[in-house]
C-alpha cells in the first residue's frame, strides 16, 4: 500500500497532494535555511500565526460580496495581507521599543492568532453553511484538494524557489555579517524584508497542506537537519530543500496509504525522523561521532600525561591514566613501565623538552602557538631543526624503570 | 644538561600541608574542541598571599581559572580547595569574572547585584534583611561605590561596573578570591581602588589569585607569580620566579628583549 502511494498509484487526489507536498517541502526547506542562518527562525512562527485573521476576514468579505467564501486564491491573498501586517507590527516593536525580538514574536503571534480564532467562532455562528473547512487551515487538510489548489501551491512553490535562487547571495551575506554587508552597499533592511516575504509566501502556500500551526516545523527542521551534513552555506540550503522535499513526498504518501492519517502532521513527523537520524549519525557534527571523538581525545591526553609521569619517575594518580597505560601494554600490573613503556616515555619527555626549547626561541615564534601538549614536534619542525634542538639538549637520557 | 621540565604532569606527590593549600591543582588538562588550552598543569597557591597568573594571549590563563571553578569541564586532573573538593568548598571561594558578557539592560540596581553574592546564605526562601543590606552597602563603600547603590547597572562606566562585581565577591567574605583580568580596560582610579581592596584582603589573611596581563605592575602588586603557556612554565615568589629567563620561556618571541629587561631587569 505504501509502495503504491510512493509510486503515485493511489489515485488522482493522492498524486496531487504528493506533488504539492514535495514542492512545498522543497521551498520551505530552502527558505527556512536562510531564516535559520539569520538566527530568526521563530519569526516564521509569528508570520504563520498572523495569517489566521486574514483567512477569516477574506472569507467574510467574499461571502459579503456574494461569492463563495472558500475560494482558495482569495483566502490566500487575505492570509498574506494579515501576515504582512503581523510582520510590520513585529518590526515596529523591535525597532521602536526596547522589546527584544523573542518577546515581540510572542506578543504578535498570540494576539493575531487569538483574534483569528475569535473571527472563526463568529463565522461558525453565522450559520450560512458555507463556512466549513476554514479550521482546515490550522493543521492543513488535503482531503478535498482541487486541481486548481494544487496548481496554486506548485506555482507558488516554484516562484519562491526562483526568487531564493536570485537573491541567495545578498541573503547569505546579510546572515553572515550584516555590518560588512551594509558597508559593501547591500541594503540590509530590504534584504531582511525580502527574506521575510519569501518565508511569508511559502507559509501562505503551505496553509492548505500543512496548516499554519505546523508550517514552522517544515521551515526549521529541514535546515537544522541539513546543517549536520555540511559546513558550506549553499550546500546546507540544497540539503535542506532535499530534506524538506523528501519529507513532503514520503509524508504525503504515508498519509495516503491509510485512512484518517492527517497529511501535515505526518509530513512533520517524517522530517523529524530525518532530523533524528542526522543528529545521531552525521559525521563530524553528529552525536555519535562527537562522543567517539571525545573519548579518543581523552585517551590520548591521559596516555600522554601518564607517559610523561613515567619518564619523570612520578607515581600516576588518576585511575583512568593507570588503566589506559596498562591496557596499552606500557606498564605492568604493578604500575612499573614495560620496555615499550620506557621507550615511549623517554620519547615523550624528549619531545616535551624539545618543545620547551623551541617555544622559548624567538626564531620559532610562529610554531609556539601550535603547542598544545599533544602535537608531535615532527609535524612543525624539519628533521634538521630538531637535530639542532637536540644538540642543545644533549645526549638522549635513559629512563630508569 | 639533564632533561627537566617545569611541569610534573599530574604526579606531584602531595605533602600533608600542601593538601590544605587554598587552591591546589594536579595534572589539569582542559580542551576546547579537542585542542588542549591547558595541558597537564600543576599549581599550588600559597595561603595569605597575592598570586598573579600570567602568560601570553591564548596561554590558558582564564581557562585555568574557569576549570578550577568548574565553569568549564576538565579532560583530566584534580582540583582541591583548602584540601576539599570544589563542591565542598564552594562557600569559601569568590569569583570575579572577566568583564562579563551580561545583559547590561537587565533590571538590576547596583545593590541588587551585590546582594547576589549572598545567594548561598539566603538560600531559596530567607528574606533579605536590613543586616544583609548593610553588609552589601559596606562592601560598596570599600570599593568606593556606595553612592551608586540605587543606579541601574547599565548606567555605570566600565570601571565602576568592575568595582560592583568586586563588591559582590567581597560580600561573600570568602577565604579565596579568584579574579579574571580585573584591570582590563578600567581607568586608573578603579585600578587603584581595586588593588587597595585586594591588599586589605591579604592583610586579613585571605588568599587572592588574579589573572593578570600587565607585566609592568607585577612586582608592585603581587607576592607570587604563576607563569603559564599551555603548560606551567614556573611558579614561586616574584623575586625568584619573575625573571627574564622564565618570561622568555613563556612568551617566546612575543615579548621584545627590551621589554624583558625593563620588566624583570
Amino acid at each position: 500500500m505504501l509502495w503504491h502511494a510512493l509510486s503515485l498509484q493511489l489515485g488522482y487526489n493522492a498524486t496531487l497532494v504528493a506533488i504539492g507536498a514535495t514542492l512545498l517541502g522543497l521551498s520551505c526547506g530552502a527558505a527556512g535555511t536562510f531564516l535559520f542562518l539569520r538566527k530568526r527562525a521563530l519569526v516564521s512562527d509569528a508570520i504563520s500565526h498572523a495569517t489566521l485573521p486574514g483567512v477569516a476576514i477574506a472569507f467574510l468579505v467574499m461571502v459579503a460580496l456574494g461569492g463563495d467564501g472558500r475560494w482558495l486564491p482569495g483566502l490566500l491573498i487575505g492570509s498574506a495581507l494579515s501576515a504582512w501586517a503581523g510582520l510590520w507590527v513585529l518590526n515596529r516593536f523591535v525597532a521602536r521599543t526596547r522589546l527584544s525580538e523573542d518577546a515581540a514574536i510572542g506578543a504578535v503571534l498570540s494576539v493575531f492568532f487569538g483574534f483569528g480564532v475569535v473571527l472563526l467562532t463568529v463565522i461558525q455562528s453565522l450559520g450560512t453553511g458555507r463556512q466549513a473547512g476554514l479550521e482546515g487551515f490550522l493543521l492543513g487538510s488535503t482531503a478535498g484538494m482541487l486541481y486548481q489548489d494544487a496548481l496554486i501551491i506548485a506555482g507558488g512553490g516554484v516562484l519562491t524557489l526562483l526568487a531564493l535562487l536570485l537573491i541567495r547571495r545578498p541573503m547569505l551575506a546579510v546572515s553572515f555579517d550584516p555590518d560588512y554587508a551594509a558597508a559593501r552597499g547591500v541594503p540590509v533592511a530590504r534584504v531582511d524584508m525580502a527574506m521575510m516575504v519569501l518565508v511569508m509566501c511559502v507559509t501562505v502556500v503551505g496553509l492548505k497542506i500543512v496548516g499554519l500551526i505546523l508550517i514552522v516545523a517544515l521551515l526549521i527542521i529541514p535546515s537544522v537537519t541539513a546543517r549536520f551534513w555540511s559546513e558550506q552555506a549553499d550546500r546546507v540550503v540544497l540539503l535542506a530543500a532535499a530534506a524538506g522535499g523528501l519529507s513532503g513526498y514520503v509524508g504525503a504518501a504515508i498519509s495516503a496509504s491509510a485512512p484518517n492519517l492527517p497529511t501535515g502532521p505526518i509530513i512533520v513527523l517524517v522530517s523529524f525522523a530525518l532530523f533524528v537520524l542526522s543528529l545521531l549519525l552525521a559525521p563530524g557534527r553528529g552525536v555519535l561521532a562527537s562522543v567517539l571523538g571525545q573519548m579518543a581525545f581523552r585517551r590520548e591526553v591521559h596516555l600522554r600525561q601518564g607517559l610523561l609521569a613515567l619518564a619523570q619517575n612520578q607515581p600516576v594518580y588518576e585511575p583512568l591514566t593507570r588503566r589506559l597505560l596498562r591496557r596499552a601494554g606500557l606498564t605492568r600490573a604493578d604500575g612499573v613501565a614495560t620496555e615499550a613503556g620506557q621507550a615511549q616515555a623517554a620519547k615523550a619527555l624528549r619531545d616535551e623538552a624539545r618543545w620547551q626549547i623551541a617555544r622559548a626561541d624567538p626564531a620559532h615564534d610562529s610554531i609556539a602557538v601550535l603547542y598544545d601538549g599533544l602535537r608531535a614536534i615532527e609535524t612543525v619542525l624539519t628533521p634538521d631543526q630538531i637535530a639542532e634542538i637536540d644538540r642543545r639538549i644533549g645526549a638522549p637520557q635513559a629512563v630508569t624503570p | 644538561m639533564p632533561l627537566t621540565l617545569a611541569s610534573r604532569d599530574g604526579a606531584t606527590p602531595v605533602a600533608e600541608d600542601l593538601t590544605r593549600a587554598p587552591l591546589s591543582v594536579r595534572g589539569l588538562t582542559v580542551a576546547y574542541a579537542e585542542k588542549p588550552a591547558v595541558f597537564s598543569v600543576d599549581m599550588t597557591i600559597a595561603p595569605g598571599r597575592m598570586t598573579a597568573i600570567i602568560g601570553p594571549n591564548g596561554a590558558g590563563k582564564s581557562t585555568l581559572l574557569k576549570a578550577c571553578l568548574g565553569i568549564i569541564p576538565r579532560v583530566s586532573g584534580q582540583v582541591q580547595i583548602f584540601g576539599q573538593s570544589l563542591e565542598a568548598a564552594r562557600g569559601r571561594l569568590a569569583y570575579v569574572p572577566q568583564r562579563a558578557s551580561i545583559d547590561w539592560d537587565f533590571p538590576a540596581r547596583v545593590i541588587d547585584v551585590v546582594l547576589m553574592g549572598l545567594s548561598r546564605e539566603l538560600g531559596l526562601l530567607r528574606r533579605v534583611r536590613a543586616s544583609h543590606r548593610d553588609r552589601a552597602l559596606a562592601c560598596l563603600d570599600r570599593v568606593g561605590m556606595r553612592d551608586f547603590a540605587e543606579r541601574q547597572i547599565g548606567q555605570l562606566s566600565g570601571g565602576q561596573q568592575q568595582r560592583v562585581f568586586l563588591a559582590r565577591a567581597l560580600v561573600q567574605e570568602a577565604d579565596l578570591y579568584l579574579l579574571d583580568e580585573p584591570f582590563a580596560g578600567v581607568d586608573a582610579a578603579t585600578e587603584k581602588a581595586i588593588i587597595s581592596v585586594l591588599k586589605d584582603l591579604r592583610a586579613q589573611g585571605r588568599t587572592v589569585v588574579v589573572v593578570h596581563h600587565d607585566l609592568a605592575t607585577v612586582p608592585e602588586y603581587f607576592d607570587d607569580v604563576f607563569l603559564i603557556a599551555t603548560r606551567k612554565i614556573a611558579e614561586g615568589s616574584v623575586d625568584t620566579t619573575f625573571t627574564a629567563d622564565n618570561l622568555q620561556t613563556a612568551y617566546g618571541g612575543r615579548l621584545a628583549m627590551a621589554q624583558l629587561d625593563r620588566v624583570a631587569g
